[in-house]
Order: C-alpha cells, then sequence, then structure tokens
C-alpha cells in the first residue's frame, strides 16, 4: 500500500481530512508563530488591561494587557511539541523494544513486557507528574515524561503485531532462504507492522496535548512567560469573574487539537485497513 | 478451579507489585545531580545533607536501598516527609479517604451516565438523542477535566450559587453537604469516563442487537426494550466491565488536577504540593499507595470478568 494510496483514501473520509488538514495548519503555526502574532504576546500594555475584543485585539487582551490571539498563537508550540515527543520518544525506543521483544520471544521478551506491564499500570498523569517531579519542573522535561508515558504503550503494540507477522509465510520463506533477524525485521517485520503504530501516533498526539495542557496547568509545565493553553487557563482562573472569556478560547483550542488527533486517527484506521472498502 | 484462577491471577499481581514499586522507586534516580542537593537547595547545612543521605539510605548501594525501602513499604512504613517531617503513610492514608470518595462518586457518574447515553442511542436510533449521545462520548474525551470544571464552577457556583465552588466535607459528618460538595467535582472527573463507557457500550450493544438469538427473540414476539435489557446488556456489559477496570485508575490519576481546581485536600492534592515542594519521600508514598489500588482494583474486575463470563475457561 503506497502513501498515495493512503493520502487518497484519507481524503475520502472528509472529517479525518480536515483535521488532517487542521493539525498540518497547526503545526505551521507552531513554527511561524513568533513572526506572525499581531503583538508580542508576553508585552504588557497596562493601558489597556482587560480589553474587549476589537479590531485592534481580536480576542481582547488579558489582566496584563497581553493580546489574547497573541497568546493563543504562541501557545500552539507547547501543545505541537508536546504531541510529537509523544509519538517520537516512543517510535525510538518502544517499538524497536516492541519489535525485539516479540521477534526474539525467551527471556528477553519476559522481562521487556513485565517493565511494560508494570509500567502501564501507573496512571498516566500521575507517572508523568512523577517523571516530572524527579527531572525538575520546566516544559522540556514535562514533555520528556509524557514521551516516557507513553512509550509501553508502542511496545505492547509492537510486539503483538510482531508476533502475528513473524508466524507468515512469507517471513518463514525468508528465514529458510537464510535472511538474518535483523534483516528480516527491517524488510518484513517493521512495514507490516507499521499501520497500526501509525493510527496509535495519532490517538497519542491528542492524549499528549491533553496531557501537557493538564501538566502547564498544575504549573508542571511551560512556565511563565513561556506560553502553553493549560497554563493560560490556569492565569485565567483568577479572573473568572471578571472576564470569563479568557478561559474560554484555550480551552476551545485544545478541544479542537485533540478532537482532529481523534478523527484522524479513525480516519487513519480506516484508510490503512487492507480490507478498505469506500464507506 | 475457580480457586485455581484465583491463585494464578495472584501470582501475576505479586511480580506485578515488585516492578510498579521498583519504578517509582526509581524516580529517585532521575534526579539530576546529586539528589539531597536538589531536595534540599544550595543553601542546605553539611550536616543537613549528611542526615538527609543517611536518612533516605543513599549512602547504600541502589539495590540495598530498594529492598530497605521495600521492606519498611511493607510495614506500612513509608518514611518520613523531607518537608515537614511527618509520617508518609500518616498524611497518605489521612487522605486516602476523601480521594476514594470522589473516585466513587465520578465512577457511579461515569456507568450511569454510559449506560443512559449508549441505552438511548441504541433505543432511539438516528434520533436526536441519538446524536447528544455521539456527541458527548466524542466531547468527553476531549475536553480538559479542569476546563470543564472551571465552566461548571463559573455556572453552579459563581453565577447560580447552588454548590460551593471549592472545599470538601465528608460524607460521615454531614451527607448533604457532601453531596452538594462533590457534585462538580465528580463531574469533571467523570466526564471522560461518560463518554468512554458511552462509546464502549455503544458499540459492543450495536454488535449484539445485531446477533442471531436477538433476531430470534424479536420474531418471537420480544418488544424492543426487552431486547436490550435481557439480551443486549446481558451480553453488552462484558467488554465494559474491563473498561470500569481501566477507568479506574485512570480516574485516580485524574484527581491531581481536579482536587487542585476544586482544593480537595485528597492524595492527588498531595501529590502535587510535594512534587512543587520538592518533597520526595512523600510523592514515593503517594503514588506507590495509588498504584497499589489501581493493581487491586484490576485484579478485582479481572474475577469479575470471569465470574460474568460463563465462556470463561479457568
Amino acid at each position: 500500500m503506497s502513501i498515495g494510496t493512503v493520502f487518497k483514501r484519507l481524503m475520502a473520509e472528509r472529517l479525518a481530512f480536515f483535521s488532517f488538514i487542521f493539525l498540518m495548519v497547526l503545526v505551521i503555526i507552531s513554527i511561524i508563530a513568533p513572526f506572525i502574532v499581531p503583538y508580542d504576546p508576553i508585552e504588557q500594555d497596562l493601558m489597556k488591561v482587560m480589553a474587549s475584543p476589537s479590531a485592534q485585539h481580536w480576542l481582547g487582551t488579558d489582566e496584563l494587557g497581553r493580546d489574547i490571539f497573541s497568546r493563543l498563537l504562541m501557545g500552539t508550540k507547547s501543545a505541537i511539541q508536546a504531541g510529537l515527543f509523544a509519538i517520537l520518544i516512543p517510535l525510538c525506543i518502544g517499538v524497536p523494544m516492541g519489535i525485539l521483544s516479540g521477534y526474539l520471544g525467551g527471556v528477553v521478551d519476559d522481562i521487556f513486557m513485565r517493565i511494560v506491564d508494570g509500567i502501564i499500570a501507573i496512571p498516566a498523569i500521575l507517572l508523568a507528574l512523577g517523571i516530572t517531579g524527579a527531572l525538575g519542573i520546566s516544559l522540556w522535561n514535562a514533555m520528556i515524561a509524557i514521551g516516557i508515558v507513553f512509550t509501553p504503550q508502542f511496545a505492547r503494540l509492537a510486539r503483538g503485531q510482531t508476533l502475528q507477522i513473524r508466524s507468515e509465510p512469507y517471513v518463514e520463506a525468508a528465514k529458510i532462504s537464510g535472511a538474518g533477524a535483523g534483516w528480516i525485521m527491517l524488510k518484513h517485520i517493521i512495514p507490516n507492522i507499521a499501520p497500526p503504530i501509525v493510527v496509535q501516533a495519532s490517538f497519542n498526539l491528542s492524549f499528549a496535548i491533553l496531557v501537557e495542557a493538564s501538566l502547564s496547568f498544575l504549573g508542571m509545565g511551560a512556565q511563565s512567560p513561556q506560553i502553553s493553553w493549560g497554563n493560560m487557563i490556569q492565569q485565567a482562573y483568577s479572573m473568572i469573574n471578571m472576564n470569563a472569556w479568557m478561559i474560554v478560547y484555550p480551552g476551545l483550542a485544545i478541544i479542537l487539537t485533540v478532537l482532529a488527533g481523534n478523527f484522524l486517527g479513525d480516519g487513519l484506521r480506516l484508510a490503512l485497513d487492507p480490507k478498505y472498502r469506500k464507506t | 478451579m475457580f480457586l485455581k484462577y484465583l491463585a494464578r491471577r495472584l501470582l501475576y499481581v505479586i511480580p506485578m507489585l515488585f516492578i510498579t514499586t521498583l519504578i517509582v522507586f526509581s524516580f529517585i534516580l532521575l534526579i539530576p545531580g546529586d539528589p539531597v542537593l536538589a531536595l534540599l537547595g544550595e543553601n542546605a547545612t553539611p550536616e543537613k545533607i549528611a542526615q538527609v543521605r543517611r536518612d533516605l539510605g543513599l549512602d547504600q548501594p541502589i539495590i540495598t536501598q530498594y529492598f530497605d525501602w521495600l521492606k519498611n513499604a511493607l510495614q506500612g512504613d513509608l518514611g518520613r516527609s523531607i518537608f515537614t517531617g511527618q509520617y508518609v503513610h500518616d498524611a497518605v492514608f489521612g487522605r486516602l479517604a476523601v480521594t476514594f470518595q470522589l473516585v466513587f462518586v465520578a465512577m457511579i457518574i461515569s456507568v450511569v451516565g454510559g449506560m443512559f447515553f449508549a441505552i438511548t442511542s441504541i433505543y432511539f436510533p438516528n434520533s436526536w438523542m441519538d446524536y447528544v449521545a455521539r456527541f458527548f462520548g466524542t466531547m468527553g474525551s476531549a475536553i480538559p477535566n479542569f476546563w470543564l470544571a472551571m465552566l461548571l464552577v463559573l455556572f453552579f457556583s459563581l453565577k447560580l450559587g447552588w454548590v460551593p465552588a471549592t472545599g470538601f466535607t465528608s460524607i460521615n459528618d454531614n451527607p448533604i453537604d457532601f453531596f452538594k460538595g462533590i457534585l462538580l467535582p465528580a463531574i469533571s472527573l467523570g466526564a471522560v469516563g461518560t463518554a468512554q463507557i458511552t462509546r464502549h457500550l455503544r458499540s459492543s450493544l450495536m454488535e449484539v442487537m445485531s446477533a442471531d438469538y436477538v433476531r430470534t427473540a424479536y420474531s418471537k414476539g420480544v418488544k424492543r426494550w426487552r431486547a436490550i435489557f435481557n439480551h443486549g446488556l446481558q451480553n453488552a456489559m462484558l467488554p465494559v466491565v474491563t473498561t470500569i477496570g481501566i477507568l479506574f485508575g485512570n480516574l485516580l490519576g485524574a484527581t491531581v488536577v481536579i482536587e487542585t481546581v476544586f482544593a480537595i485536600p485528597g492524595m492527588g492534592q498531595l501529590a502535587v504540593n510535594s512534587i512543587l515542594q520538592r518533597d520526595f519521600t512523600m510523592l514515593q508514598g503517594v503514588v506507590l499507595v495509588m498504584i497499589v489500588m489501581v493493581i487491586i482494583i484490576n485484579f478485582i474486575t479481572d474475577i469479575m470478568y470471569a465470574i460474568l463470563d460463563p465462556r470463561i475457561e479457568y
């Protein structure tokens, strides 16, 4: 199945395709935000505190006169970075662990999988919190923690898939014709276990964004003047009696992004299914 | 036979506990540099540093440290808080009941809400009720719980004044105040659970309702609601039991956020405070107790599943 085919199928799933576009736009914003923001997101303008939405300040200003729209754009960076970390760390550590575990079996498998079971038993947010607490409170460490939290899930998924593929006739054939373990893993296992991992990655993106927002909300992630949608909500909470809208915008940003990740995951699951039929 | 199954599951739980405690313990290895210096700050006196190092057993090899810690933990001694000197087990077990009450109410909301939405969605397919149910199923897991909590506080506490915005009253002290206080936190916590159970139960109900035996029941003249309740739910609830087990862990973890928003003096709040104060022994204690709770609940749901599903062979 070529990437072109998958992309074509994805385009047919309208909701998933819009979600994909939306996420791509967010990725671009997260890179170019510093250049396109209408105002410096951390510059205070005490003459204009708590301004209502207007032509100058599209979403108004906060209690320190900072432009909320600019802050919202800058917050994209924390969210997208957290999402990418939650995919990259598990892909680099969890997936190879899972493949080795599944392919080699035996003692390696037993040890790896018991560790994985142990980590999965710990509630995600609690584990992220514990790791961040140990590494030291910062956005960077929070993202590393999020990456570690998701690693065992990928390991378990990759292992399960590898176990299935390992006993396929074409792998047996490759083995008989003298292919080494490394070659088989690279040429047969990885391409075949990729689809479910891509789907899982998409869902993880969503969950990671929620965890990042929660950690930043608790003061364990982005530290002022760093901006995250989570700490925007936390700062806005003290102003809830004066301007509730300040809470609403970053919340909606989180919800839309998380929904987009989930819809994309659903769409990818359909598009990557070998038994795909157009709905 | 059942006892044998029980024993086998128990045998699985023990290494699990061993590994998770090892993970919790090894958090301390993640502290960059000298953990004692990181815990006490740059201005600590050499005497204090030496004392804490001894108290934490950090002058011993790491394996010895772990087994010492484990031995004490098994006897209920989780050490003392670095920050306040309080016994960790006193602090943790004092807050256990609070968190447990919160998670329990949130679980009830999740299960009752999830069943309500899933059943109405199946009973009235493609009606507005169905769309509402599907909307909740999708949105519930996308809404940040602390954000939902704030909106609920804004409307029901600040605008309408029906319930308090923060605080907690134990059910033993005053049941009415307990329900008033727990309502918003439990809803914010349970929203994601409601969504998950709605989605899982709905899809498993859809599958069951198109099964042959349900069609046979219809053709014998069984009413629609009877088919759903007698045939559908009984079979569709099985996968939901697993969801409930997983959900418990998620909700317990989410209390760190919700208890902070509502200033509820539970274990979640204690976890957050211990990190902010760099109170490492306290954090280890809280996380350990929470994980043990999760493992026990998962063990119970496994057993429940085996009891409920006659097809499982022990």
